[in-house]
Parts: C-alpha cells; structure tokens; sequence
C-alpha cells in the first residue's frame, strides 16, 4: 500500500486538522467531526447541515461556507458519521429558523440522521430532511435499499444554499431541496477500483482492459462489467442511461464529475463527448460544471449528474458562492 | 439467573471476538460492501469495553442500554443503529432487574431483534444480520449453544442469497456467493452470548 497517510486510524482527523489550516474561514473540531461555516448561526436564516462518509472530498466539508452548506459531518472513510455529530452541527447552525439534513440515501446514512433528526428536536431545533436519490444505475429499488444518492447532492447543495441565504423559512429551503432531487439523474462508470485506509488494498480487481458500468461512490461494483470503450462510447451509455430516466424538456444543468484518480485532461474531453450527446438529443444545457466534486477516494471514472432546471433553480444555482471547492459570483 | 456480571461478559466476550475476526468481516464486506465494517465493529465494541470499566451500569438492563447507546455514538453506517438499537431494545425489554432468567433474556433478545427489524425495513432472506438473529431468538429458548449454531448456520445460508437491504443490494446478482458481513457478526456476537452463559454457573449452557 502506498498512502500519503499516517495511519488508517487517523485519516479523517489528519484530514481535518488541514482543513483547518487551509481554511480560517471555517470552525473545524477536529475532535467532534465537524465542520461549521464561522459566521455561524446566521440570524434569521435556515442552518444546511450534510454529511456522509469521508473518502468523497470535497463532499461535504468543501462545500460549507457562505451560499451553500452550514455545517458538514464528515463520518469515518466510507461510513456514514453517527447522530452525535449531526446533533452538534444541528445546535451550532440553527439560529432559530430551523434546520435542514441534506441526507445521501444510503442505508446507514439514513438511519443515523433520522436518529439525530429526533435527538435535535428533543432538544429544540426544529428539523427538514431531505433524501438525495438520484442514481439510476439502481435498476429496481424494490429489490434494493432504493437509489443511491450521489452528484445530485452537489445541485442540492447549492441551490437549497442559495435559497436558504436570501433568508427564505425552512418549508420553502426543502421545497427547493426536494425539487432538485427529483428533477436530478446521475450514471457512474468506474474505470478502476479503490483502495480504502483501512483494507489497503483494492476493493475489487478490474482486469486491464475492462470498466465497471453503473457503480456508486463507494468502490462497490457496478451493475456490469464490459470491455474498456473510448469516452465517446462511454458519453453514449451514460448519458442515454441518464436521459432514459430524466426526459428532460426544458435546459439542463450538467455535472461532469470525477471519482478521484481521473485528470482534468480526461474529464474535459469526456465533456466535450457529454456536450456531443446532449446536443444530438436536442438537451439544452443552461451550466455546465467538470471537476472532482463527489468522488470515491482513488477511483478513477467519472459520473454524469443531468438537472432538468427551472428559472429558480438557475438563478440559485448562479448566486453567490464561497465555500474551499465551489466558489464564484462574490 | 443471569446477574450484570453476566452481561458484562457478554459484551467483553463480542469484543475480544470482533477484535480478533475484523480482518475478516472487512473482507467480506470487501466483496459486497465497502470494506470497513471489520474496522467499524471494532472501533465500536472498543468504546463499550471501555465504557463498562469506567462507568458500573447497575442491571443487566442498564448494561445493554449503555452498550447500545456507545455503539450508536461511535460504529456509524448502519452497523451503528442497528447494533445499537438491537442492544438497547434488548436492554430496555430487561427493565430494571438485577437479575432476570433465561427466558426473560430469550424474550428480551426477541424483543431487540424486533426492533432492528422495524429499524432496517428488512426481513428473513433479504441478507443481513437478521438471517443470523432470527434463527438464534427461536434456539435461544433452548440453549445458548443452540442459538450459536442456529446463528452461525444462518450466518453461512446468506452465502447464495441475493441481497435486498444495504449497501450490498447495489449489486443485486452479484452479491449472490458471498457472506452477508452483517450476519457473520451478529453470529459473533451470539457466540460470545454461549460464550458468557458457558463460564456461567447459573446460566443454561
């Protein structure tokens, strides 16, 4: 194993202590696992609070700051964070307005901020949730745990933000949120796998000359396994798959995401490809964003995150912004 | 009758076993999961040893709920809640006694099982830590070794499953082979439950 880590132990932690270093613009407590905008709790407006496992940088810690996220909880390396953490983001961000969870659907990520959802009542903090599932690499969700959440989280992230800085109530930031959910579709491809801290070695063997179609963000495997294609084949599948399930009818917002170990060069190209389909099926794109934003650890691939957006949503999704991954309009 | 003490043990006995087999249970959860739940069980059961010896919970009840509120506090993912609630509604369903018997414990453990069933969504079949529970409430009634065999045996039958709750649903097909990493550590901790009643005068081993 060759790791620019100390030890598997203290990954989330060393991670955070540079964090903080990097960013005095956020309060990071290291020891509690969180991360809170340092204006926080601003008066009169709706605290955002997400969180998830870490290994999927700069989700969710790189996008706390003005115009996006509250708080963060950044869990261990692929595990949701526990009710503890989101209990203490909840009582550092709320102002009074209340609370919104930004939850990934993942079983364990549910369970723990239904959990903490209760817990921070209990306590006073009047709390929305909102369940980001937008994968549609899972086929049938009654066979499953339902859609993962993945890229959608970002378009989520940012225009419930937005909405939630120009002070509007907690019913009116889920709304938004909830809308933004459904109008958003994701597909991943893995052209290789992960190696976690803790296992050392990688989750599953990809054969040179093969990738994974419909995987998560999580170094599990996807649903199929095919011979290696060149990007333009690959912006095929995946934005078919996408539009498949969105039929969208108004302009889009593009995510053309990488999963960690993928280059700027590539994803850009793999862009242009993403560009190519849309506008072959008539798709409007209103933005498009490429970079590594939700992504899984070492993994190299890229995921496709379509948003059917409305006036509102776009005008959210240009406002301000200023957080250490996501920046612009300040 | 089964006294604190007892489920002390218990507790230190799932431990000392989660310690020693977490490389496993990260493998199998390698194959159809995402590779920690070794490390997140240990890290988990580490926090309620040292719990137990800082603090002196006073009942068997009090001993599962402390246990269970720990793992909730420190496992994350789904392992976390659903271990947790499977401790504290086990716990809960103990009430106050300093002592309680065996079939209060089988009732109780019933009851606990119950509770991560509401929790999860998940039913016998679906591949997950209750194909090991299951079978262990009902030979829980008859001993405890029952119940460690019933645990394990339905621990092994996950293997040709297909998963339908968790991480390890993604895969659908592909999960089919493999052992649930969920069912082999709740089979663990029954294990350490025939563990602690063995070294137990009292108990029905």
């Amino acid at each position: 194993m060759r790791m620019l880590i100390n030890v598997p132990e203290t990954v989330v932690a060393d991670a955070l202590r540079g964090i903080a270093a990097a960013h005095p613009d956020l309060t990071v407590d290291v020891e509690n696992r969180l991360v809170v905008r340092r204006d926080a709790p601003v008066a009169g407006k709706v605290g955002l609070v997400s969180g998830g496992g870490s290994g999927h940088e700069p989700l969710h810690a790189g996008f706390v700051g003005p115009g996006m996220l509250s708080a963060a909880c950044p869990g261990e390396v692929f595990t949701s964070p526990v009710p503890d953490q989101m209990v203490r983001a909840a009582a550092a961000v709320d102002s009074g307005a209340g609370v919104l969870f930004v939850v990934k659907n993942y079983t364990g990520d549910v369970l723990n901020f239904d959990m903490a959802a209760e817990l921070a009542e209990d306590e006073g903090v009047r709390v929305a949730r909102v369940l980001v599932d937008d994968d549609v690499a899972v086929a049938d969700s009654t066979f499953t745990a339902g859609r993962r959440g993945t890229g959608a989280t970002l378009f989520v992230e940012k225009i419930a933000g937005a909405l939630a800085d120009e002070g509007a109530p907690l019913e009116q930031v889920e709304a938004v949120a909830r809308r933004v959910n459904e109008s958003s579709r994701s597909f991943g491809v893995a052209l290789g796998a992960v190696t976690t801290p803790a296992k050392g070695s990688p989750t599953f063997v990809l054969p040179p000359g093969e990738l994974e179609l419909g995987i998560g963000i999580h170094g599990e495997p996807g649903r199929e396994r095919r011979p290696m294609m060149t990007s333009g084949e690959i912006a095929d599948v995946v934005v078919q798959a996408v539009l498949d399930d969105l039929r969208p009818t108004g302009p889009v917002l593009a995510l053309v995401n990488g999963m960690g170990a993928t280059p700027l060069l590539e994803l850009y190209g793999f862009n242009a490809e993403v560009q190519r389909v849309l506008s072959e099926r008539r798709v409007p794109v209103a933005r498009t964003l490429v970079g590594n934003y939700v992504t899984s650890l070492d993994m190299a691939g890229c995921s496709v995150t379509l948003c059917q957006a409305d006036e509102e949503m776009l005008r959210l999704w240009d406002a301000p912004v200023q957080t250490p991954a996501l920046r612009w309009g300040r | 009758m089964l006294d604190t003490d007892f489920f002390r043990r218990w507790m230190t006995a799932t431990a000392t076993a989660v310690d020693r087999e977490a490389d496993r249970l990260t493998d199998l959860d390698s194959a159809i999961g995402d590779a920690d739940h070794g490390s997140n069980m240990r890290r988990g059961f580490g926090a309620v040893t040292d719990v137990l010896e800082k603090e002196s919970p006073g009942s068997p009840g009090a001993v599962l709920v402390l246990a269970g509120r720990h793992l909730i506090s420190t496992v994350g993912g789904a392992s976390g809640p659903l271990y947790g609630t499977l401790l504290r509604g086990t716990g809960k369903a103990l009430g106050d006694a300093a002592e309680v018997s065996w079939e209060q414990l089988t009732e109780a453990f019933g009851a606990g099982v119950a509770a991560v069933a509401r929790l999860g969504g998940a039913k016998a079949g679906d591949k997950t830590m209750l194909d090991a529970l299951l079978p262990a409430v009902e030979a829980l009634g008859t001993s405890a070794e029952a119940a460690r065999d019933a645990a394990l045996a339905g621990a092994l039958a996950t293997v040709p499953l297909p998963a339908r709750k968790g991480r390890a649903s993604y895969l659908g097909e592909r999960s089919v082979g493999h052992q649930d990493p969920g069912a082999a550590s709740a089979a663990l901790l029954v294990a350490a439950l025939a563990e602690a009643a063995r070294t137990d005068e009292g108990g029905r081993a």
